[in-house]
């Protein structure tokens, strides 16, 4: 809130200086938001976790020693006294191990890839999509544009969550037994190797793309009646030049922004997917899944679902703190409003 | 506006009919039906069962029986609720023998003795009770704690409300769910860690016909699990409402002719800032109400969200169907209302 008011002296010293592009000038402001910092170094450091994962991970995230089951490391005693009584102790677990004997920490290491890899694709897919669809809604006008805002407002009135659910259910369905061969065996087998990735995206593709829509369309229309969109026109621009050179750049700033905010809302697509059974293909760890095992057991072992939840609030605190800091770099005046 | 509406209610008609086109056929695309066992059924069964259910019908012909049952009222002589087959959600009666009847959402396939409305009556009330419960936290938390924060604004308490906010976006129901039972349920025992407090009948066919400690013990965690995601929400809307509004020059002329600063937030900025904050509460009401799945699987809550769950692996179409139908429902009739409300609150809309 103090980095504000000095932002905003700072962005009026910059003006007489010299101008700056827009980018630097949001880069700078960026930077100097210590909570987006945080944000993006956290984000930074899970995406070592997920890449080094079976670096850092001292076990793979199935295997599994049924003896083993239920254990906790000794430190854990502390924080959950409750345990003392019936918990057998091990040193070999650094956070304890699951119902299977299947260790933890490495769990939620592998289980980073799962949520990071959602945290990159969703908004990619959603972009392609939404932006697409909404730029030649609101480039084309008319008949066009009333007609493809149509097909939006109907998806809009699909319960977003239900809609996930019948979609996941039937990707399962379609593409439970295919033929070899086919290319519904092609799909399911791509799928497979992505633990089940593959069709998660598909659904949150499918569900999100129709907010950057309507988004991308109003910024479009904004910006096409503007002066400079029609200078480009009189000296003979095409629409394809028009659309790429002088509309998206200037439209980019707030759908980057949403797509930031919108990112802790795709992680918590897959982690309540994963949740109720329909997200990843086991022994694929998604910090859902493992909240979903751990809720099994918590009255005894809570350390099975506090840390996967963990990780997930400090993930989402992370793309929270950096899609904040974003917007107020980009755009000052839409601070605290989204 | 009379027309207003009725476009609207028309143009909702034809959403609800693509959304259970829609529907329909992501089911039906599915292989299998939802009585293939791993050991398979006789085929006579199989037969009866197909023919019991319409299921031998071709596809379009099932479709436009389910619609039949579900759009269309109509005038009958038998008590309601006799057999299975005839189960209509709203009844009304016109004299001693004749009832007008209207919304059959068919049979459950594999509840047998129960259809999808028994299903709605009992389960979605308490769905609908964890909404609105929800809705009730999110809004005493975020509201309050975004005028503070406006009004106040730069110092702790923006701080803290904005805090506060940011923890509720990044802290979703199934995180904060799990600890809440830990911690409340668990190691304090404040709260028992599943279950609900209310049962059939219910005042209106939705609310609890008691409220009390029996009642409140069981929906607070919940509750404030689903709620504190809204509350952020609301948080921030109302600050930086607030904040725009405070800018106004209406403010500053109240302020100019000499009123005291209470009045001036109370009477003209309040009541001008919530205007934005009010018509979210429509479309919020809507998803938290289908947030509720989630949040009931993580407390052990017997409402719709285990129904539809379940329903989806059993393939039970009839249930597939109504819950999203009715929820599609919801949410275009919560944006309806919303949009009318917003006429009221704000003089400068006008729709023709």
């Amino acid at each position: 809130m103090t980095a504000n008011t000095a932002t905003i002296q700072s962005g009026d010293i910059t003006r007489t200086r010299k101008s700056e592009s827009l980018w630097m000038d949001a880069w700078r402001r960026l930077i100097r938001n210590r909570a987006a910092v945080l944000g993006s170094m956290i984000i930074l450091l899970l995406l070592l976790t997920a890449i080094f994962a079976s670096t850092i991970a001292p076990r793979t995230f199935a295997e599994q020693v049924l003896l083993d089951n239920n254990k906790v490391p000794e430190w854990l005693l502390r924080v959950f006294p409750n345990m003392r009584d019936y918990a057998r102790t091990t040193t070999a677990y650094p956070l304890g191990a699951d119902y299977v004997g299947r260790d933890l920490f490495s769990r939620i290491v592998f289980g980073t890839r799962v949520s990071l890899t959602v945290a990159l694709i969703g908004p990619l897919i959603s972009l392609l999509i939404g932006v697409t669809f909404g730029s030649v809604s609101g480039f084309l006008g008319g008949r066009v544009d009333n007609i493809m805002m149509r097909i939006v407002d109907v998806l809009y009135a699909f319960p977003s969550l239900l809609f996930i659910i019948l979609l996941m259910a039937f990707f399962r369905g379609t593409f439970a037994k295919p033929d070899p061969g086919s290319l519904t065996y092609g799909i399911s087998q791509l799928d497979a190797r992505m633990g089940g990735l593959l069709f998660i995206f598909v659904g949150i593709g499918l569900t999100a793309w129709e907010t950057m829509a309507r988004l991308t369309r109003g910024q479009v229309l904004s910006v096409r009646e503007k002066e400079f969109i029609e200078a480009a026109r009189t000296i003979g621009s095409s629409n394809l030049r028009i659309m790429f050179r002088h509309i998206l750049p200037n439209i980019l700033g707030p759908l980057i922004v949403a797509e930031t905010l919108a990112i802790p809302g795709y992680i918590s697509i897959e982690a309540f997917l994963s949740f109720i059974g329909l997200g990843v293909n086991p022994p694929t760890p998604s910090w859902g899944s493992m909240i979903s095992d751990g809720s099994q057991v918590v009255r005894t072992y809570p350390n099975q679902v506090v840390f996967p939840a963990l990780a997930l609030a400090i993930t989402m605190f992370a793309f929270n703190f950096l899609g904040d800091g974003l917007r107020d770099a980009l755009d000052p005046r839409l601070r605290g409003t989204q | 506006m009379t027309q207003y509406i009725i476009r609207r209610m028309f143009w909702n008609l034809v959403v609800i009919l693509v959304v259970s086109f829609i529907t329909f056929t992501l089911m039906h695309a599915v292989p299998g039906g939802p009585f293939d066992r791993e050991k398979a059924l006789p085929p006579e069964i199989m037969a009866n069962l197909a023919a019991r259910y319409n299921l031998d019908q071709r596809l379009p012909k099932q479709y436009a029986l389910y619609l039949y049952e579900i759009m269309i009222p109509r005038i009958s002589s038998s008590t309601p609720g006799i057999s299975l087959q005839d189960d209509y959600l709203i009844n009304i009666k016109i004299s001693e023998h004749t009832w007008i009847k209207w919304m059959n959402f068919g049979p459950s396939y594999t509840s047998r003795s129960r259809t999808v409305n028994d299903i709605f009556k009992q389960q979605l009330p308490i769905s609908l009770q964890l909404g609105i419960m929800a809705l009730l936290v999110a809004m005493s938390i975020g509201i309050p704690l975004g005028i503070v924060a406006a009004l106040k604004q730069n110092t702790g308490w923006d701080y803290l409300g904005m805090s506060v906010a940011i923890f509720g976006v990044s802290v979703p129901v199934i995180v904060l769910g799990p600890i809440l039972v830990w911690i409340f349920g668990v190691e304090l025992k404040w709260f028992p860690p599943t279950g609900w407090g209310a049962k059939p009948p219910y005042l209106l066919g939705i609310f609890p016909s008691t409220l009390g400690w029996g009642y409140f013990k069981y929906a607070i965690m919940p509750a404030v699990g689903l709620g504190l995601g809204g509350s952020a929400i609301l948080a921030r809307l109302t600050r930086a409402s607030l904040l725009q509004v405070v800018r106004e020059d209406y403010i500053r002329t109240a302020r100019a002719k000499g009123l005291v600063e209470r009045t001036v937030i109370v009477r003209h900025a309040l009541k001008n800032s919530l205007i934005p904050v009010v018509t979210i509460l429509g479309p919020m009401f809507a998803a938290l109400v289908t947030g509720t799945f989630v949040t009931e699987l993580i407390f052990g809550i017997p409402g719709m969200g285990k129904y539809f769950v379940t329903s989806i692996s059993n393939r039970d179409y009839p249930v597939i169907m109504g819950t999203i139908l009715l929820y599609a429902l919801f949410l275009v009739m919560a944006n309806l209302v919303v949009d009318i409300v917003y006429a009221f609150l704000d003089p400068r809309i006008r729709y023709t």
